[in-house]
């Protein structure tokens, strides 16, 4: 954020609100409610996951609330969604897979309106952008996968599998099991949850920092007007970009909490 | 001059899986063009791939704001 600030600083009109990196993130509360240790609060960033979680909740009742034989338009486009799941789910988990696609859907619709807060003009915030909301994510995707290993498998035949896989030298063990309990099952969520929200603050700080560029070049004289120039022309490209990464990284979600519930259904061998 | 060690840091971070990435995606493009069929399995699977890979520098990103 340097150059910005010693754009600020040079020339141009801006009057130096981002100050810290953070102060892209973080909002004053609007109400707060002291609960216990905890300060709760409603603040921009929830107020935005409300609002998005209101749009698709209405969107999907309007649209599949009442099904018809011959689907309109709104009820065609929101199938060809639950399809595109459908597909994850049976290519990755088989045919076991029928039951998981309310989940994966779930997961899918949501991450991805959360995320296009992004770039929606007026918002432009994507609540998934603080770690909490992915981390919950991760935690929903973690209790999953570990249940469904559980049910199938059976709690010793499970953890044993994940802890002790077979076809190893048995000094081996020594270094594997420690290895093998910590990434499948402290890392996996982890990255899931690292990933989304990393994503997503890289890409507010980008959008950020082509918008506040064009905002403090633009008007300055005699050189900087360039900067601000080629900052408009790249602005559409950075908005195309973050919206390639929105629905990758719902995509690669709900694929790998597949994966991850396929690992689970079957036993190592 | 002025700034941080951190964002030096996440700009090595990048390099080994920029690196990672290459290799996947070439080589995933490579086996697309000499067997088209399979081509909807072997782009699941770089996907997945691309995500774990990703992962890491992710990381050195989030580190070198947090630490």
């Amino acid at each position: 954020m340097t150059h910005v600030l010693a754009a600020a600083k040079w020339g141009g009109e801006f009057d130096g609100v981002l100050q810290p990196i953070n102060a892209l993130f973080d909002f004053p509360a609007i109400f707060e409610f002291p609960l216990f240790r905890l300060d709760l609060m409603i603040n921009r960033t929830i107020l935005i996951a409300w609002l998005m979680t209101a749009i698709v909740m209405i969107v999907f009742i309007v649209g599949l609330g009442n099904p018809k034989v011959v689907p309109g338009k709104l009820q065609a486009f929101l199938e060809m969604i639950v399809e595109f799941n459908r597909t994850i789910a049976m290519e990755i988990i088989g045919p076991k897979g029928a039951k998981f696609v309310p989940l994966l859907t779930t997961f899918f619709v949501s991450i991805f309106a959360l995320n296009v807060a992004k770039i929606t003009p007026f918002v432009m915030l994507p609540p998934t952008s603080r770690a909490a909301w992915p981390l919950f994510l991760a935690m929903i995707s973690w209790v999953v996968y570990i249940g469904v290993g559980i049910k199938e498998q059976g709690f010793f035949g499970y953890f044993g599998g994940l802890a002790f896989p077979p076809g190893v030298p048995k000094p081996l063990y020594i270094i594997l099991t420690p290895i093998e309990l910590v990434s499948s099952l402290i890392l996996r969520p982890f990255t899931l949850a690292v990933r989304l929200f990393a994503n997503m603050a890289a890409g507010h700080i980008l959008v950020v920092i082509t918008l506040v560029s064009i905002h403090i070049f633009l008007p300055s004289f005699p050189f900087g007007w360039m900067i601000g120039v080629a900052a408009l022309i790249a602005s559409p490209l950075v908005f195309a970009f973050e919206f390639f990464i929105i629905a990758l990284q719902a995509y690669i979600f709900t694929m790998l909490t597949a994966v991850y519930i396929s690992s689970s259904m079957e036993a190592h061998h | 001059m002025e700034g941080s060690l951190n964002v030096i840091g996440y700009g090595l971070a990048t390099l080994g899986p920029g690196v990672g990435l290459g290799l996947l995606i070439s080589k995933a493009l490579e086996s697309m063009a000499r067997q088209p069929e399979a081509a909807g399995m072997l782009r699941t699977t770089m996907f997945i791939g691309i995500a774990v890979i990703e992962a890491l520098a992710l990381l050195g990103f989030v580190l070198a704001f947090a630490i």
